[in-house]
């Protein structure tokens, strides 16, 4: 129904605090784009600016191909979840969804029916007499969802709204909302730091650090085309292993000066990667060649269940390798981490991929 | 709660039923006298239970009028009471409540510089600014009226920082989900504001309601005539020096009715606070 398209958009607060430093970003109609990154970076800011909740220092933010930089947030047609839900305290369920539509103007008995249908969606028929504090979190969580599309808006915003439940509940609701979200039909854009909800719930991935855009691209080809070390780091759990070049005599060595026998993918070529699935672990001597190969010590041990994380001192540095099913290895065990050259990631010294 | 034993049980109760006679004795006894002629008062000892001059004297002074505060009947000085001390409660709550929201919920200049201005007259007390009070009052010509009654006692800076502390604690994300549910400054201030504010609102009316009841050097600066004594100041210019001159039944009479309506108050109130207390909304 919308398409958002922000220009540049920057955001300093009155105390010079740069918090967004020119963000450029293009949602299609009828996608869901999740902005990521760690606390601070800057998504949450951007969120609010695309509400209308903070003011834009410069660029434009544009719904549906209008600019909205001065239109106030109940004019935007969005629709908000808060991470705490923000449910009007003193009003039951039903007048909690129900206000948005009343400040509107809507006639009662059209009011009446969009609420109620949509509390037949999010199951909240039997709830809609209750007051907030009588709901558990997962039923407010509900409650807020219904808030936001009974209004029927162009864009749903999402700020970290699973955060405050289990991680049973979040899980749940993470799929239930990537559902709604299609079936609806609408445009959204939502706020986390966490990646794994990141990565299955977007159409668009941004990657966010220090009130810039750090990549953008689909889920899986940011997972796979990490642009940066930090969204190398970022993206994936564990995250992928980096290990520094130092410019040897006899080519590039390791931070314990083990020589990687092989040239770079790029001249340039400061840090290389790789995922904790990309290596094979092996006890065997014999190694491929074209391959990168290193003696590793491991650490510890943690089994998952379908799989398991070895922690391995490898290089100079910890890496985590990923295993399926039962390791066979045990803390203090000395083997080989094989990692293919096509495989491998290649970052410069600013941390930019190359090759 | 923190012992079941019989004996706790008994103790608990005993200190609190001891208490409860401590207080209510005298008042019992002013009702005791209100109900005896005059001659029985003047006669002690007085007796222990209620006499028979209950209709007589309260209608007496409800309707009769009062000899000695210039034939005014009780009825019109607990009007004008009420007036008094709804009219401070009200006023004040009002004030306060939107000077408050401004503080809080408004970015505008000298914002700050307002909220010190307030906080600075909480070190004044009623009493340092009497006189020029009063001189305002007179060259307004409010003197002997309700308005001169009420507005000078209805500025609080107590009331407005009790409630900016209320206002603070509402989370950021409820005012920014009803800026986004389209609900402008009155629509906020009403629809959610108000409503969240109701157990605070009416437990400052109580405290506010008492303290206009009962506010005597105001009243007695600005009020000349007997037909505008609140009845705090009736009830002091019934008693006179000479025992003999002085109504005594009426004055008992007028005193438990100037502890009814506060007592009321209180009593009718108390179950909005519990409420209020047991619903705390989160």
């Amino acid at each position: 129904m919308a398409t958002v398209d922000l220009k540049d958009a920057k955001k300093v607060y009155s105390s010079g605090v740069e918090a967004v430093k020119g963000v450029s970003i293009a949602i299609p109609d009828k996608e869901l784009c999740v902005l990521v990154g760690p606390s601070g970076c800057g998504k949450s800011t951007l969120l609010r600016m695309i509400a209308g909740l903070e003011t834009i220092s410069s660029g434009t933010v544009a719904i549906d191909g209008k600019i909205v930089n001065a239109v106030g947030p109940a004019e935007r047609d969005i629709a908000m979840v808060f991470q705490n839900y923000a449910l009007y305290p003193h009003m039951k369920v039903y007048d909690n969804m129900a206000y948005g539509l009343r400040n509107r103007g809507t006639p009662k008995d059209e009011i009446d029916s969009r609420v109620r249908s949509t509390a037949k969606v999010l199951e909240l028929s039997a709830l809609l007499d209750r007051r907030p504090r009588e709901l558990s979190g997962g039923q407010r969580q509900r409650v807020a969802m219904g808030r936001a599309i009974v209004r029927n808006p162009k864009v749903f915003l999402f700020d970290e709204p699973l955060s405050n439940l289990d991680a049973k509940l979040r899980g749940q609701m993470r799929v239930e909302i990537k559902n709604l979200q299609r079936t609806l039909g609408v445009t959204s854009i939502y706020v986390t730091h966490d990646q794994l909800e990141a990565m299955t719930l977007a159409d668009i991935l941004v990657v966010m650090n220090a009130g810039l855009v750090e990549q953008i691209g689909a889920p899986l080809d940011i997972y796979e085309a990490p642009a940066s070390t930090f969204v190398a780091s970022f993206i994936g759990a564990p995250p992928m292993n980096l290990l520094a070049l130092t410019g040897g005599l006899s080519g590039p060595t390791l931070a314990d000066g083990t020589a990687i026998g092989f040239a770079p993918a790029d001249t340039k070529a400061a840090t290389l990667g790789f995922r904790p699935e990309d290596a094979d672990v092996t006890f065997n001597a014999k190694a491929p060649s074209g391959a990168l190969v290193l003696p590793a010590t491991v650490e510890a041990v943690e089994p998952v269940g379908a799989e398991s994380f070895l922690h391995c001192a490898a290089g100079g540095v910890r890496i985590v390798m990923r295993v399926a099913g039962r390791a066979a290895a045990r803390p203090g065990d000395q083997l080989r981490v094989v990692a293919r050259a096509e495989k491998l990631h290649w970052f410069d010294k600013t941390g930019k991929r190359v090759g | 709660m923190i012992g079941q034993s019989p004996f706790r049980i008994f103790l608990a109760h005993a200190v609190l039923i001891l208490g409860i006679l401590i207080v209510a004795f005298p008042i019992y006894y002013t009702f005791v006298a209100s109900t005896q002629t005059l001659q029985t008062i003047l006669r002690p000892p007085l007796p222990f239970w209620p006499g028979d001059q209950f209709w007589n004297n309260y209608s007496e002074a409800l309707f009769g009028g009062v000899g000695r505060i210039g034939g005014v009947g009780v009825g019109r000085l607990l009007l004008n009471t009420t007036i008094m001390a709804l009219g401070v409660a009200v006023g004040k709550i009002f004030i306060s409540i939107l000077s408050a929201y401004a503080i809080v919920f408004f970015r505008f200049p000298l914002r700050m510089t307002f909220f010190w201005l307030i906080f600075i007259t909480l070190m004044l007390p009623v009493e340092v600014r009497i006189l020029p009070t009063y001189k305002v009052m007179v060259d307004l010509g409010m003197i002997d009226t309700y308005a001169g009654l009420i507005i000078p006692l209805i500025a609080s800076a107590t009331a407005t920082l009790l409630f900016r502390q209320f206002f603070m604690t509402i989370p950021g994300e409820l005012v920014e989900a009803a800026r986004v549910d389209g609900a402008g400054p009155w629509r906020f201030f009403f629809d959610i504001l108000l409503p969240l504010s109701r157990t605070n609102i009416a437990a400052l009316f109580v405290i506010l309601f008492i303290y206009g009841w009962t506010q005597y050097l105001w009243p007695l600066l600005v009020t000349n005539s007997n037909n505008m004594n609140t009845i705090v100041i009736a009830l002091r210019k019934m008693v006179s020096f000479a025992d003999a001159d002085t109504q005594w039944h009426l004055v008992m009479v007028t005193a438990m009715l100037a502890i009814m309506p506060p007592i009321l108050i209180v009593v009718l109130m108390q179950r909005w606070f519990v409420r209020g207390l047991v619903e705390s909304e989160k």
